[in-house]
């Protein structure tokens, strides 16, 4: 086995998802068959190889610090799930 | 003929010569779609009624001698993760259904000057992930040709919706093959830009370092005048390629001689279908015959690329989709504080592929486990991408099947994810590379299509679109209608 249920656990945490024991079961199964296949990985030397996170030769694309025309404070919250004196309510973050 | 069964060029040529009018084609689609959609279920969300406001205004023009671009009232659709300004956008997820954009995606804004209509959008695999829209958050699409089969994925309710006549082009969009397979599987065009070519700003990403935005249609003639619409630069998109845009109707040229094409071995897989590589090498040998010359080569790192993939893009999934959270946008589930709000929130209302993925992202990113996956398939990556480059050093392009197999069965893989992902195997390379790659129909098994993909070199569009349209213009392939809903 690559990953247990206890590591499955886990990336849940971390993903914020939460699963019934069952279903946590069917996903360490699924997951460890991907990461099984994955495996196939090892097989080549790759200490010499540099990383390609993106095709194209672009870096840090920058523009001027410019103010443009925006979306209005309204439509920012139009698909707002809870919304407040214009802003977005979630609830409480802190004890007290 | 119907209307609905022409292509876009061929319409619009009866649109200016005033043949028919925008409305009169407009109301013939939207007929269709009333007729066969209940067995496709290409539609997530339909847009008649701005429709035909569309087409009324190009009536207008043309009545007033106005000179209209090739899509001006011809009617197509929109992938749903394509950002719509005050038209729901779901990506076909729950999280997201009820979700109103504010903005138009740069696609959307483009098609929109010129004129096109759009009839609705699209059905597809939540947030892109899937090969057969069968993890659509809301109901699955039908294959047209056979209404047991999937449509392929992500992109099945684009390909189905041209395919089956209820749109007569549509976007969709490609992160592993999602623009090609589904196009493969349904019989028609589908191509996948070079990376950077098509502004993605307003596509709802999935994995940003290999999304790209690209068209499905029913003939080569009108994936070029769809790219010439939706390509070029874009501010609003940092990975966007700031360099001209060809005119892709001049590569419309039926003549392939001496153009170099390559046959890399490694993509003739083992579980391919024997009637699919009957067929590709048929295509070769027709296209040889035709004036380019052939040479077998190698891409040794070709069987790496898949698994490559499937650490990749979950790991950019689980970092992009870290923002359905209920806060902003979207679904909300309440809970007694906000970590039990986003727990409950992204539980519900994701469907399991994805939370699969980015379960499956978020380990391959955590700590203990980076060095060992995700950067293991960045190098990997480079390989692949150092294959392409070596191989374009001996070829134009290069040409193998789109998939392994012709669609298959609703139902037949979805609770196995491990031979889902592998009907991408000949597609993933081409995103990890950033490539351009078109898939065509090149024959059918058993009723059902066979799709060829040729690929080009980097912003190669015009080379693969002269090559797809030579193969077109000498083969009667993409006549074919599928015949449902035909009495």
């Amino acid at each position: 086995m690559k990953i247990t249920c206890k590591d499955v656990a886990n990336v849940a945490l971390l993903s914020r998802l939460e699963f019934s024991e069952s279903e946590l079961e069917t996903f360490t199964g699924q997951m460890d068959a991907i990461l099984e296949y994955a495996d196939v990985l090892n097989k080549l030397n790759v200490d010499n190889v540099q990383p390609t996170a993106h095709v194209l030769p672009l870096k840090n694309v920058m523009r001027a610090d410019e103010a443009k025309p925006s979306l209005s404070r309204e439509l920012a919250l139009s698909n707002a799930p809870e919304q407040e004196d214009g802003y977005f309510k979630v609830p409480k973050i802190m004890e007290g | 003929m119907e209307l609905f069964k022409h292509t876009a060029s061929q319409l619009h040529e009866k649109l200016v010569a005033k043949e028919i009018s925008a409305v009169e084609l407009t109301k013939a689609v939207l007929g269709r779609i009333d007729a066969v959609d209940k067995d496709v279920q290409a539609y997530i969300t339909r847009t008649s009624e701005t429709a035909l406001a569309q087409a009324q205004a190009v009536d207008s023009k043309i009545q007033r001698g106005e000179k209209v671009s090739v899509l001006a009232g011809i009617p197509g659709a929109l992938k749903d993760n394509i950002c719509t300004k005050g038209i729901k956008t779901t990506c076909a997820s729950k999280i997201l259904a009820t979700f109103v954009p504010p903005y138009d995606a740069t696609v959307a804004e483009k098609l929109a000057a010129e004129d096109a209509v759009i009839l609705g959008k699209a059905n597809m695999d939540e947030f892109a992930m899937g090969g057969s829209t069968e993890n659509s958050g809301f109901f699955p699409t039908h294959n047209p040709w056979n209404l047991e089969t999937v449509p392929g994925g992500s992109s099945g309710g684009s390909a189905a919706a041209v395919a089956a006549g209820e749109a007569i082009w549509a976007l969709g969009s490609d992160t592993g093959g999602s623009i090609r397979q589904p196009a493969a599987y349904c019989g028609v065009v589908g191509l996948k830009p070079t990376y950077g070519r098509v502004s993605r700003y307003g596509l709802v990403a999935y994995a940003s370092s290999l999304d790209q935005i690209g068209p499905i249609t029913r003939d080569v003639t009108d994936s070029a005048h769809v790219m010439n619409i939706i390509s070029g630069y874009d501010a609003k998109d940092s990975t966007s390629i700031n360099t001209g845009v060809p005119d892709y109707t001049k590569s419309l040229v039926n003549n392939i001689k001496g153009l170099k094409i390559g046959l890399p071995k490694e993509y003739f897989v083992a579980g391919m279908d024997a009637e699919v590589e009957r067929a590709i090498n048929k295509a070769i040998e027709q296209l040889v015959a035709l004036g380019a010359e052939y040479k077998e080569i190698s891409m040794p790192h070709t069987e790496y690329a898949l698994s490559a993939y499937y650490m990749i893009a979950p790991a950019e999934a689980s970092s992009n989709l870290a923002r359905y959270d209920g806060v902003s946008f979207g679904h909300r589930v309440e809970g007694n504080d906000i970590i039990e709000m986003y727990k409950k929130t992204r539980s519900e209302a994701f469907g399991a592929e994805v939370k699969r993925r980015i379960m499956l992202g978020t380990y391959a990113l955590s700590s203990g486990y980076y060095d060992a996956y995700y950067l293991k398939a960045l190098k990997v990556r480079t390989l692949v991408k150092q294959d392409f480059d070596k191989a374009f050093e001996q070829v134009d392009v290069l040409i193998t099947p789109t998939a392994p197999t012709t669609a298959f069965k609703l139902g037949e893989k979805t609770n196995d994810p491990l031979a889902m992902y592998l009907q991408d195997v000949c597609t993933i390379p081409v995103n990890l590379s950033g490539v351009p790659a078109i898939s065509i129909p090149c024959g059918f098994a058993a009723g059902m299509p066979i799709g060829m993909q040729i690929i080009g070199k980097p912003l190669g569009e015009e080379t693969i679109i002269r090559a797809a349209y030579t193969f077109e213009q000498n083969n009667d392939y993409h006549k074919g209608f599928a015949t449902l809903g035909e009495v």
